[in-house]
Parts: C-alpha cells; structure tokens; sequence
C-alpha cells in the first residue's frame, strides 16, 4: 500500500531525489557529472538550490554556470545512530555541509575519508554516485 | 511600539510526563478540550469567559484547524490562529495572544499544545504516514526532500551535531561543560514532580558515558519524547484580577524566522536568538541581569549553549565557562529550566515549548514546590523552532 507507481515503497527504500521543472539542469549536468549551479548577476552571487528567482532580492535574473564543485568542508556529523530507519546500513554516517569555492552550500555526505581524520575548512571535491534506476546522479564529497 | 504589558497569564496546565502513556487514547482535539478546561479551571475562569483561541496544527484537519477547533470547543472567538512554528509555538502563541488583548480584540485567549503520542486509530480510516523524516517534508517540490533528506540531513539529531561541531571548532568545546546542563536540569527534574526523570539523578560521567547519537552529542544530551500536553490563558488585566493566579505580565517578546535547513542559513553561528531576545528584553524596558530565572529551550545542550550567548547572558563563545561557573539549579546563582526543562522533564511534542512557559508561570505564580526559586519576579523565555531557525521569546513579570 506504500509500494507507489513506480515500486518505490516509501517507508522501506532510501528516499532519493526526484528533480522538478526548475532543478532538472542541475540533476540534468550531474548526470554528466558536472555541476551546474544559478547565479543572479545584480546579487553577484551564486544561488543554491534552484529557484525561479534570487533569494533576498526576488530579482528575476537567474543563470546557469558550472563550477568546479570543489569546496571546504563547513561543518558535519557522525551519525552514530541511523537518523531513519531507510539509512541504517549507511552508520557510521558522515553528514556533512560543504561550501563551494564559489560561496553556497550544499547538504551531503563524505566518502572515502577516516572520520578522525576530517578538519572543518578541508578541501573537499566531488564524487559522483549514478542510480540508473531511480534517473539520478547524487553528489558527494572526498578529501581533495 | 511593542507591548505595553497588559496582558496576563493567568492560568496554566502541564501533564505529568509520561514514557509509556497510560490512560485512553485521544484525538488532538480531545486533548485540545481537556488541556483548555484544566487551564481555564486553573485560572479560575469558566469558559464563558474565552474569546480568543491559538492552536498548532491537529492530527484530524490540515487546514481549516482554528474553525475546527473553535466548533469542538463550541466557543466562538474574535481571536483565531494557527501557528506553525515548531518548539517556538509556545512562546509565539503567547505573545500573540498578548498583542490581541492589548488590541482589544478580545478578553482571554486558549494557548494549547496537546502533546499526547496515543491517538485512536482506525482501519477504516488510515492516517496518512509522513515517514520517519521528523520535521522535514518528503513531499514532492519540497526543498528537503529534494536536496537534504536523500543524504540524509533530516530531522534534528544530525543537523545539531553539525552545529554542536561548527560551534567547537570556532569556540573550543568542553564536553563537561555540555553534560552539566542536563546534570543540573536533572537536579530540578527530580524537584519537579510529573518530570520524565523524577527521583533519577545523573552525573557528568553518566552524560558522557551515554550513547554517541551524533557526534559530539550524546544520548542524555537529546531530549526524550514523552506523552503530555500544556497550556496556558492569557488574559486581560480586567480578567486577570478576578482570576485566582499571579498574573505573570507579558512585557516583551521577539520573534524571527531564518531559514529551514542549518545548511542554506546565512549566519550559521549567530541565531535569530540575537535579534529575538533584544527585542524582547528592550520592549520590556530591563536588563540581563534583571531576570530571576531563564527558561531556555534545550532540545539539545548545544542550543542552550547559544540561546545563553545570543540572548546576551554571556558573550559569544563563553557559554562553556558561563554554564561550569554557575550553579544552573532551581538553588543556584543562574536558575535555568528550574522545571527540569525538557531534557529533565521530557519533550511532549509541541508541548516542550509550552514547558518554558509553563515553567516560568510557575516560578514568577510561586507555585513550583520544592523548586522553587525564592522571590522570583522576572522571567526570560526562549522558544526554538527546527534547527535554530525559527525563534521567540518572552520576557514575563509578576506584580
């Protein structure tokens, strides 16, 4: 009865992201494995996540522009308990908040990294993880 | 602007925390009903005397709540909100009560938060599940559900260790100096009869010992869920002195909301604490040390750690000295969360905010027992929605 259209049972799977009208070109270069992110010429800021217009000024002006992806770890956690049942195999997980050079930040989670061994303000780059089955690339993060 | 202090809260309710709930299973709105009788008896009132209800959101209606509830209750009201605020409920339930009186809109006004976990179920009617996402939305087009939850930044747990361990690498941290908190407010747990941990009394070494849930927080570092429910009228200064209670005068708050997730906030390190208490204690006309008591919302010790620093008790990055170097109890020098707070007393939903409240009534009422704080007058109440993001506060006062 929880089991939707498509199979996905949304009390037991991993709740993966599902990309809309305006975040497809972001889901749609990390599919290339590239980062493409909105950038509001009179802010003079980049914009994360995808909206239709700039946040704190509403200015209609919204761009795509890649970047590089690399960043510094800001802050994160060792879920030493699974924050859902869904992501159980995932403990010890490493929850984390990375700052793109470019200036904003994005919710994910590190890999390939010795939890003692992480510094905030490390310098991080991106892994990408494709999951044919649900149509989408998430990104995470590694020590650089 | 602001306040002028011509409203009262009168009257309180707050069930005893229960871990495994006994007594029959209730709607919201029958807890809405019994929790606004008691409160209402409290105050020695009757309920003729209710113009003016606020409600959070109920388990039986997802729009159309405050009608609903004033159908239930069968009184009609000039005054009628629903507040969507997360733990800040409480204390921004109070406030708007307040202006409302002051406005002259209307003479007493229902703040209630049911927090009862035991709701009747039916086969034939299935709830709706939201899953295990606590205060995140999974839904479709929902920022979380899109960009946090996949990775797992959901609920609270994960995004106050990512604060706990950003506050450390900038201002050092002392994981004694955190375990305190939940030692001394287990001191006046166990003063407060109806806490979750009455008559259970723990150490700096039983915090640290406890689970790791997400580093550097421990388990006796989060609050437990519990069964309860609270509430509390505000009234009017003609009402207040015909009912039976101290009034507790409300004469200042603030209020900001920042941002949804810790990761999109602007100022990570800086809550909406700052501006909320300034505002509150500057409508109120005093100072810092003018209060006889704080209740400080702590879902975790981190957040009291940066409410004490943003609400101006001590400067910024001190908040580990300030609480090793004060006696945090309902005896001591800096009485905090003289109730046991909620992770004394146990979080009952949306009634943990109302706890501060009801906490801070009792005191400035003198009517908290054994833990009570002699001659108390002043009051400073914080109410923390999410994860920092959305903030109130209250500053309250007995005659």
């Amino acid at each position: 009865m929880a089991t939707n259209y498509i199979g996905v049972n949304e009390l037991t799977d991993k709740p993966m992201p599902v990309k809309t009208p305006t975040s497809a070109p972001f889901w749609d270069a990390l599919a290339e494995h590239r980062i493409r992110i909105q950038y509001s010429p009179s802010l003079g800021e980049y914009v994360f996540y995808p909206r239709v217009l700039a946040p704190g000024t509403l200015a209609d002006d919204l761009e795509w522009r890649e970047i590089s992806g690399l960043g510094t770890l800001f802050t994160y956690t060792i879920a030493e308990r699974p924050v859902a049942p869904q992501f159980a195999a995932d403990v010890p997980q490493l929850l984390a908040i990375v700052q793109w050079d470019e200036g904003p930040r994005i919710s994910t989670e590190i890999v390939n990294a010795d939890p003692a061994a992480l510094v905030l303000g490390m310098r991080l780059r991106p892994v990408f993880f494709d999951y044919p089955a649900h149509d989408v690339t998430m990104l995470r993060y590694e020590p650089a | 602007m602001g306040l002028k202090g011509e409203a009262a809260i009168v009257g309180y309710v707050e069930l005893p925390a229960e871990r495994k709930p006994t007594g029959d299973p209730l709607f919201s709105l029958e807890q809405y009903a019994r929790l606004s009788a008691a409160a209402i008896a409290d105050a020695g009132l009757s309920a003729g005397d209710i113009n003016g209800i606020i409600t959070p959101g109920i388990r039986e209606a997802s729009s159309f709540v405050p009608s609903t509830v004033v159908e239930y209750l069968g009184i009609p009201v000039n005054f009628a909100e629903i507040i969507d605020l997360g733990g800040a409920c409480a204390a921004a339930m109070v406030w708007r009560a307040a202006a409302a009186i002051e406005l002259g809109l209307c003479d007493a006004v229902l703040c209630i938060t049911p927090g009862g976990t035991q709701v009747p179920q039916s086969d034939r009617k299935p709830r709706p599940s939201f899953g295990p996402w606590g205060a995140s939305s999974n839904l479709y087009g929902s920022p979380q559900a899109e960009f946090d939850i996949p990775y797992g930044n959901l609920g609270q747990n994960g995004p106050y260790g990512q604060m706990a361990r950003l506050y450390g690498s900038l201002y050092g941290y002392d994981a004694r100096a955190a375990a305190k908190i939940s030692v001394d407010q287990r001191v006046n747990a166990c003063a407060t009869p109806g806490a979750a941990f009455y008559g259970k009394p723990i150490t700096v070494e039983d915090v640290l010992a406890s689970p790791m849930i997400a580093d550097p927080l421990h388990m006796l570092e989060i609050v437990m869920p519990v069964s309860g429910g609270a509430g509390v009228v505000v009234a009017s200064a003609d009402v207040a002195r015909r009912a039976k209670n101290r009034p507790v005068w409300i004469d200042g708050f603030g209020e900001r909301v920042a941002y949804k997730t810790p990761t999109y906030a602007q100022d990570l390190m800086n809550s909406p604490m700052v501006q909320v208490a300034e505002s509150a204690f500057a409508m109120a006309g005093i100072g810092r040390s003018d209060i006889d008591m704080a209740s400080i919302y702590d879902c975790y010790t981190i957040t009291v750690l940066m409410s004490l620093e943003d609400a101006g008790f001590c400067a910024k990055g001190t908040a580990m000295d300030f609480v090793s170097s004060h006696d945090l109890t309902f005896r001591g020098d800096f009485p905090l969360n003289t109730g046991g707070g909620q992770l004394g007393y146990g979080q009952a939903g949306l009634a943990g905010g109302m706890h501060h409240v009801c906490d801070a009534t009792r005191q400035i009422q003198g009517r908290a027992g054994a833990a009570q704080v002699a001659d108390c007058n002043r009051a400073f109440v914080s109410g923390n929605g999410g994860i920092m993001s959305e903030q109130t506060a209250l500053v309250l006062r007995g005659d």
